[in-house]
């Protein structure tokens, strides 16, 4: 097994993306994410790569569109406000099943806003900032080895469902340590015979999201994509349950804050009160059923994020009415703390 | 074991490397950790901080609301979290440069003249090693002084390597004093 | 009795019902790009950018693949296809909105990192696909259906010379202004998109030609009387000719 190192979640995740096969990455500077677009320029020109500096994160994410249509494992990073130019592109991959991975490590808003760690773009991230009637598939990493790992399943998940893969994670996420054993993936070389490659003895090929004539031609790949998004639904969702066998409540948090509410569940325990931690690791598709099912078992259920409640509108969709539901949101970067999580879930006994 | 430490001190004085090592050594002696640093414009001239986890069980949160260590290299930081430590912790400052002494009676007060060590050891820049050695001496159950050492090899680059024999020497005069 | 076949559809080019309006300069810059690539033997070679505009459905004229850009971002898809594809020869053809306005941007930094990519810019004064909007190259005083009163330049500014402002950057290799309006500048425009294809085959790096052409049906005029205007309203203001053609050292 390979040795473990410390590394930065942002410098990990650019990593994992070179051993999963990542041959371009087209990016533009935003903090607090810089460690990525950083060290790809390094990484990628000796490892036979490609590293581009764009002129924006609009000129970005249609770099990414060329390559991913011209067959490549590509790549582009940013944080919220430049999440939010790269919807356009984001839609346009969507409208073309081109797959890429897009990461986003969030910080407060709306705006400018600051630099410090947030969870603010949780509905831009699984509702789709873009047009049309669109998915992605949203990965939330809990930890650095989780970026790891993730990273190099955001590769295999788009190129296998043709879909934009996000990584969300925050501020707090990419710029923490923390010890990670980098995964050695067995990259296997996909076929993407869709892809614009000159038409040496086929018919061309065409990549684009027009879809005019015939009148029915939208409709109908609408209706595709959604039996893929259900099909999506069906295979890829994951989420980690925490001390969750016995417990009276549950706190559900994702990401930075899962990890505040995982030691509020460690300090409740040893006061003797019966509480576990469910986290979603795909927010879309969201762990609906297994939420649901846990929620029934339980008297109280604490949502627990870093934004005014985003991911509460999920969490109240899966638990359906069958037990109250409590929040606790922190805003523009402020974190939530441990103390406070044990106080809210005290007074509920 | 486990330990919240808060390491602070003007940009420039090395406060994340100094993290960052303690991170390795820990690591590289079983230790489980994590390291948070500030970041954006306060790299240069404000204070700069990191947030260390050790611990010898797994690490739920890396976010530190109450250090049980603050190792303060300048006076705004011994100032800024002297208040939210917990009660018995370890306030450890560089009395190089920090005349005011903590208020609170109810943790522990520990000065290390840092950065006069570090010059008498031949370099200007290296108070954050000599704290480090210090902490090391009066926290032993952090890591070994040979790990931090071996730590430096890991966590410099080819190019600044030169540096270590003398930082390695004002960590060990640290540790001395 | 035998039979001489003379004059034939370029391989390049697909058999297909055009839907441009008559008298559209689009038509003629196809064929020209078709027979270009047919005699430098490139059609299995070549990718071509579609961008939003009338030429959106290029990939449908031109027999080779074809992906489709976001408003203005042709030069980015292009950048992400070349840096995949270097061996490949991949074409941006763009419309006056689209590389002017809204992809502003994206065509000077493309241009300005010299990527080996030949860019086809078909400059007809006016957003063609939208109904006759105002185009950043629209003339002073030309009335569209954003400027009812003709265009104000005290207003909303000058129409953008396109060759002149991009000759102002260091790494393009060939840029040259032709028109569409008679037969002889046609022929000029042929030679013009043949040595921006070859340059790229050749590794040169970028190579831009804007065609003036025609919108016969947005500009409400005739088709002949369209070609005229070319040629007596806008080639005084977009002179044609030659910009550029070896790299500037710096």
């Amino acid at each position: 097994m390979s040795k473990s190192v410390l590394m930065k979640g942002n410098e990990v995740l650019a990593e994992a993306a070179i051993r999963a096969g990542c041959t371009h990455y087209f990016g533009y500077p935003i903090t607090p994410q810089n460690e990525i677009p950083a060290y790809m320029s390094k990484e990628m020109p000796k490892r036979g790569g490609c590293f581009l500096q764009a002129e924006s994160e609009i000129a970005a994410i249609n770099m990414v569109f060329g390559a991913s249509g011209a067959g490549a494992r590509v790549m582009t990073s940013s944080s919220s406000p430049g999440l939010s130019l790269k919807q356009e592109g984001i839609s346009y991959l969507a409208g073309a099943e081109l797959p890429c991975v897009v990461v986003n490590m969030m910080r407060g808003g709306p705006g400018l806003g600051g630099i410090a760690g947030s969870q603010a773009d949780y509905f831009q991230a699984t509702r789709g900032g873009g047009n049309g009637d669109y998915r992605t598939i949203v990965l939330a990493p809990g930890n650095v080895q989780e970026i790891a790992d993730l990273t190099v399943q955001a590769f295999d998940l788009a190129d296998k469902y043709r879909m934009v893969v996000m990584i969300l994670g925050d501020g707090y996420l990419g710029q923490m340590s923390e010890p990670v054993i980098l995964p050695e993936p067995d990259v296997k070389p996909v076929p993407k015979p869709w892809a614009v490659s000159g038409a040496k003895g086929r018919e061309p090929n065409k990549v684009m999201s027009l879809r005019l004539t015939p009148d029915d031609y939208l409709e109908k790949h609408n209706i595709h994509l959604q039996e893929l998004y259900k099909k999506v639904e069906g295979e890829v969702t994951q989420s980690e349950a925490y001390m969750t066998d016995d417990a009276d409540y549950l706190i559900v948090s994702y990401g930075t804050s899962s990890r505040i509410a995982r030691k509020a569940v460690k300090m409740l325990r040893n006061e003797g009160v019966k509480v576990g931690l469910f986290r979603p690791v795909t927010l879309w598709p969201f762990p609906m059923k297994e939420l649901h099912d846990l929620s029934k078992k339980v008297k109280k259920v604490l949502t627990v994020e870093m934004s005014a409640g985003q991911m509460l509108e999920d969490v109240n969709i899966a638990v359906n009415g069958v037990t109250e539901v409590d929040f606790l949101g922190k805003l523009g970067g402020a974190l939530p703390e441990a103390n406070e999580i044990v106080k809210i879930v005290k007074s509920y006994g | 074991m486990h330990e919240e430490i808060i390491i602070s001190g003007f940009g420039g004085q090395g406060v994340l490397l100094a993290g960052k090592l303690l991170c390795i050594a820990a690591m590289r002696e079983g230790k489980h950790v994590s390291h948070i640093p500030s970041y954006g414009a306060e790299m240069r001239g404000g204070t700069a901080h990191c947030k260390v986890i050790i611990s010898d069980e797994e690490i739920s949160s890396p976010v530190i609301e109450h250090p049980t260590i603050v190792l303060a290299l300048n006076a705004p930081s011994m100032h800024k979290f002297e208040p939210k430590m917990v009660e018995g912790g370890l306030m450890l400052y560089n009395s190089s440069l920090i005349q005011d002494k903590p208020s609170r009676s109810d943790i522990r007060v520990e000065c290390v003249n840092a950065n006069d060590i570090s010059e008498a050891a031949g370099s200007l820049k290296a108070a954050n090693m000599a704290a480090l050695g210090y902490l090391l001496k009066v926290k032993p159950e952090i890591a070994s002084m040979d790990a931090l050492k071996e730590a430096l090899d890991e966590a410099i680059s080819a190019r600044n390597k030169k540096h270590n024999p003398v930082n390695i020497k004002i960590m060990e005069a640290g540790y001395r004093s | 009795m035998s039979e001489e076949l003379i004059y034939t559809r370029p391989e390049s080019l697909r058999e297909r019902k055009t839907h441009y309006c008559p008298g559209c300069g689009h038509g003629i810059v196809h064929k020209l790009l078709a027979e270009v690539m047919d005699e430098l033997g490139i059609r299995e070679e070549t990718i071509i950018i579609a961008p939003v505009g009338c030429s959106v459905l290029i990939y449908d004229y031109i027999n080779a693949d074809g992906i489709e850009a976001a408003h203005g971002r042709a030069p980015a898809v292009a950048t992400g296809v070349k840096r995949v594809h270097p061996d490949k020869i991949v074409i941006s053809y763009q419309g006056d909105g689209d590389l002017l306005a809204i992809g502003t941007g994206e065509t000077i930094h493309a241009a300005n990192r010299g990527e080996n990519i030949s860019v086809i810019f078909v400059n007809n004064a006016i957003y063609g696909m939208t109904g006759g909007q105002m185009a950043p190259t629209t003339m002073s005083d030309q009335i569209t259906k954003t400027t009812p009163y003709g265009r104000n330049v005290q207003d909303v500014g000058y129409p953008i010379r396109a060759c002149e402002m991009l000759n102002t950057l260091a790494a393009p290799v060939y840029i040259e202004r032709t028109s569409i309006h008679d037969v002889k500048n046609i022929r000029k425009t042929k030679k013009a998109i043949k040595k921006a294809l070859q340059n790229q085959m050749d590794g040169k790096g970028y190579s831009f030609v804007e065609v003036l052409s025609t919108c016969p049906t947005n500009w409400g005029v005739a088709p002949v009387k369209a070609a005229k205007w070319v040629e007596t309203a806008m080639v005084p203001y977009y002179p044609l000719g030659v910009f550029r053609e070896e790299k500037e050292t710096v």
